[in-house]
């Protein structure tokens, strides 16, 4: 795979043309320069001897798309159709689509500013503004770890789906039989086909997070998997990256858009889709949407974790970061609504399909209650015959009064999930449920598999940039073997994620691993910016870097408003830990075939203030050990002098 | 004379099916919602061949093999459709015990289901319950198959990608020693400014101070 490598025009007025693709940050020997015959002030460097230590997009197309790739994520699909439908529908659309302009936008332009600027991974692009600061690189770096520990399970489980929807039936739709064959095993009974398969069959699951029961063997071999196809697009960096997010950025539109087509002719999508988009004004004054509106914007553009700075550092620095970071924003949000439509037109079907099953046998029950003749009894007469029966034939009635189970549309619809639940088991069984229902599984599973390695590639690009710009590390080991070591290690950690109480692992990284961690970071990244970098300063690089003038509306958001959204967001979550007290977790009870609430015990609570203070943490004790090496330093160099 | 034993026997029979009695079954039929339009009423024909199947079951059990239709009475048909029926012994005196007649039932399950173009849902056998179909579990699990093709296919493209990226970098390492020679010829100095040398900065970006990036090399502390 040839990496096109711009050539800049020498001060000679000769290119210096490169001989072959380079390696980045790992040239073999002393890159030869022509002085042409003057020692230079400017130095010869800056003929494009040095360029092949930074590859380059093939084109602004790839960036482009590699972005979209990143910040199209999971929870576009499996967050905001949840948020949605909390936040009265239509007119949560107000807050997020203020949000997007007034925080989102200026976040997202102001990362890939700097790594465009910097043209270093987060922990150089960082130590650049000051070396006080490239604490907030390592506490990207670390969190992106975290990060792409325990994400790239769902890849893992993604695949899990995908493989098992080669079956006709699907095996989630329905129930095992028992040891005797003489009915349904127990838990499937109790709970739902679905959920089943999800907790058992998948995952496993034991009764709390203390038991932790061994490493399921189907789970891992699929995290294996997993891991070896995001090696595979890692593998070669930019080049390989470049050419894999056509697929990852493109192919989940086009699922999206024959479900899309599908929903939409399903019987009942219109139920969802009118629940979900008749707005309930009132929500505008709970302040509660307006923070999960600026929450969602900023984890949904993936902020915070240095993938963007490491994008955005393979840039050509004249390329016009400003047009691209209102393209990705506006894309992100447009598909998140985009998805929410799929999601609510699925909804509706599911809704409506257990609602008509309910009334079906409610009818059932009191057909073969009162022998009445077979097919008499319809949804629209349901209501009449009942008073009829009730009054006819009261002590009959009362005795099957209990098992009647009142049928409501609007409860079938109010059932909100979000996350993995929504994924895996709300969207499975819409599927069974819909004819040719292995096409659509295989389509619905595979779309979720591009989104979640494209997110993917953006968490180890994060990761693998800073590694990959360091000299210690890139002299000593190729790339090559830098990602693939990369990968064991987060493999060999994410074995735990398949034990048994995996799942509740699970829940605490993906709780607790990011979110307080990165609202920190990116204050700390404004702060750098506009105030020890300094705005103006900022600006101006900026400008003659693009040859485009910084606009004042980011000036002003930069210094002013995105800020303060970030520090009330910081205090809200802050807040809510301390006020909640003890933190609980839903736990998958077999007996009952339900969640029930637990505690966590103190271990899995030290491991959540691990998490969040070895990325916090990162910030001021880099700062101090930088200061601490400075003085070092300066003390030396007094006691050289004298 | 006649008529008195006519009542008798009825009445008999009227003693030993009653909806609840011993030994009696009671049968559901739902034909309507597994036939729709092609629904068949259910009559005294019908009847009739509900209760040769029922003798045709029981003709099957040991023992029993001179059941006849008369010995198999219904009673309390409703509009469900639905009724009641007992097998009774050749002498019309005491019912066949439940056991046989669930074993005969359970045995014939599906030619009586196919009798009347119905399925175990749809004609239902209250207090006998029927045999759940064993899952067909194929020796090799599917998703193995299809997982173990992936896994092929993805350890294969990264093999030749890791080659071919050994392949290249041998070459390129072949290739400079050439260009080194050539290079020679020319004034291949390298550039030293105020004592640190150019090749220790690297190029971050246009505008960078790159001296704040090698403090340490600094000769002269400020």
């Amino acid at each position: 795979m040839r990496l096109a490598i711009k050539k800049r025009p020498g001060v000679c007025g000769a290119g210096h043309p490169q001989a072959e693709p380079g390696q980045d940050g790992a040239p073999g020997g002393r890159a030869p320069k022509q002085t042409c015959g003057r020692r230079g002030g400017k130095p010869a460097r800056e003929l494009g001897a040095m360029e092949k230590a930074r590859p380059l997009w093939a084109n602004p197309l790839q960036f482009v798309f590699a972005c979209i790739s990143y910040a199209v994520g999971l929870g576009n699909v499996w967050r905001f159709p949840y948020l949605c439908q909390m936040y009265g529908g239509g007119s949560f659309l107000v807050p997020y689509l203020i949000m997007l302009v007034v925080e989102g936008m200026p976040l997202l332009y102001l990362e890939l500013a700097v790594g465009q600027r910097m043209r270093q991974g987060s922990i150089g692009a960082w130590r650049s503004i000051s070396p006080y600061l490239s604490g907030v690189g390592v506490a990207s770096v670390v969190v992106s770890f975290f990060l792409s520990m325990y994400y790239n399970v769902i890849n893992a489980w993604a695949f899990w789906y995908l493989f098992h929807s080669f079956q006709d039936p699907l095996p989630w739709s329905h129930c095992p039989l028992n040891s005797n064959h003489t009915g349904y095993d127990e838990e499937c009974e109790l709970a739902s086909s679905t959920q089943y398969f999800w907790y058992r069959k998948t995952l496993n699951i034991s009764p709390s997070i203390q038991e932790s029961g061994s490493v399921q063997w189907e789970p891992a071999l699929c995290l294996v998997l997993a891991w070896l196809a995001v090696y595979l697009c890692i593998l070669r960096g930019t080049a390989s990256t470049g050419k894999v997010v056509y697929f990852t950025a493109s192919l989940p539109y086009c699922v999206l858009i024959i479900y899309l087509v599908r929903g939409l002719t399903l019987h009942g999508a219109t139920n969802g889709l009118a629940y979900m988009f008749t707005p309930k004004m009132e929500q505008l004054a709970n302040p509660k949407a307006w923070i999960n509106a600026a929450t969602q914007i900023f984890f949904s553009l993936g902020l915070g974790f240095g993938s963007l700075i490491a994008f955005a550092s393979y840039n050509e620095p004249s390329s016009n970061c400003q047009r691209h970071a209102v393209v990705v924003s506006l894309i992100n949000s447009a598909t998140s609504i985009f998805a929410s439509v799929v999601t609510f037109s699925i909804y509706g079907f599911k809704a409506t399909f257990n609602y008509e099953s309910c009334l079906n046998k409610v009818i059932l029950l009191l057909t073969n209650a009162f022998d009445l003749e077979d097919g008499f009894l319809t949804a629209s007469n349901l209501e009449q015959v009942k008073g009829y029966l009730a009054s006819t034939y009261p002590s009959q009635y009362n005795e099957v009064f209990p098992q009647i189970k009142n049928c409501s549309l609007e409860a079938e619809l109010d059932t909100a999930v979000q996350g993995t639940g929504l994924a895996f088991i709300v969207y499975t069984e819409a599927i069974k449920n819909m004819e040719v229902s292995q096409l659509w599984s295989v389509l619905y599973f595979f779309m979720l598999l591009m989104l979640g390695i494209g997110s993917m590639l953006g968490n180890t690009a994060a990761i693998l940039t800073p590694l990959t710009d360091s000299k210690a590390i890139s002299r000593r080991l190729p790339k090559e073997a830098i990602s693939g070591l990369l990968c064991l290690v987060s493999c060999v950690i994410g074995m735990v994620f398949t034990t048994e109480a995996g799942n509740y692992w699970f829940d605490i990284f993906n709780d607790y691993a990011a979110t307080l961690s990165l609202l920190l970071i990116v204050l700390v990244e404004i702060g750098a910016v506009c105030y020890v970098y300094g705005l103006r300063r900022f600006a101006s690089d900026l400008q003659a870097m693009t040859g485009r003038p910084l606009n004042w509306y980011w000036k002003v958001m930069w210094a002013g408003v995105s800020p303060l959204i970030i520090i009330s967001l910081l205090l809200f979550y802050l807040s809510d830990y301390i006020l909640t007290g003890t933190l609980r977790y839903q736990a998958w009870d077999a007996s009952q075939g339900q969640l029930v609430t637990k505690d966590y015990p103190t271990y899995a609570l030290v491991v959540i203030g691990l998490l969040v203070a070895s990325s916090t943490m990162c910030i001021p004790l880099v700062a101090l050990a930088a200061f601490i090496l400075r003085c070092l330093k300066r003390g030396g160099g007094t006691t050289s002098e004298v | 004379m006649l008529w008195l034993l006519f009542f008798l026997v009825t009445a008999i029979h009227a003693e030993l099916c009653q909806p609840d009695a011993k030994n009696a079954f009671k049968v559901r039929l739902s034909i309507k919602t597994a036939l729709g339009d092609k629904a068949y009423v259910w009559d005294a024909n019908e009847e009739y061949l509900f209760k040769a199947m029922i003798a045709f079951s029981m003709r099957k059990v040991p023992n029993r093999g001179t059941t006849d239709i008369s010995h198999v009475l219904v009673c309390n048909v409703t509009q469900r459709v639905s009724f009641w029926f007992v097998v009774t012994d050749p002498s019309k005196n005491h019912t066949l015990p439940a056991d046989e007649i669930q074993l005969a039932v359970r045995m014939n399950r599906n030619r009586i289901n196919n009798a009347f173009s119905l399925n175990d849902q749809t004609l239902e056998f209250l207090k006998i319950p029927s045999t759940l179909a064993p899952p067909t579990d194929p020796s090799v699990p599917i998703w193995i198959i299809i997982f173990g093709v992936i896994f092929c296919i993805v350890i294969v493209a990264i093999t030749l990608l890791v080659l071919s990226g050994i392949w290249q970098r041998r070459r390129k390492n072949k290739g400079p020693s050439e260009v080194d020679d050539v290079e020679d010829k020319c004034e291949n100095t390298i550039t030293i400014e105020n004592g640190i040398s150019s090749d220790s900065m690297d190029m971050k970006g246009w505008h960078i101070n790159d001296t704040f990036m090698t403090e340490d090399e600094r000769l002269t502390p400020l």
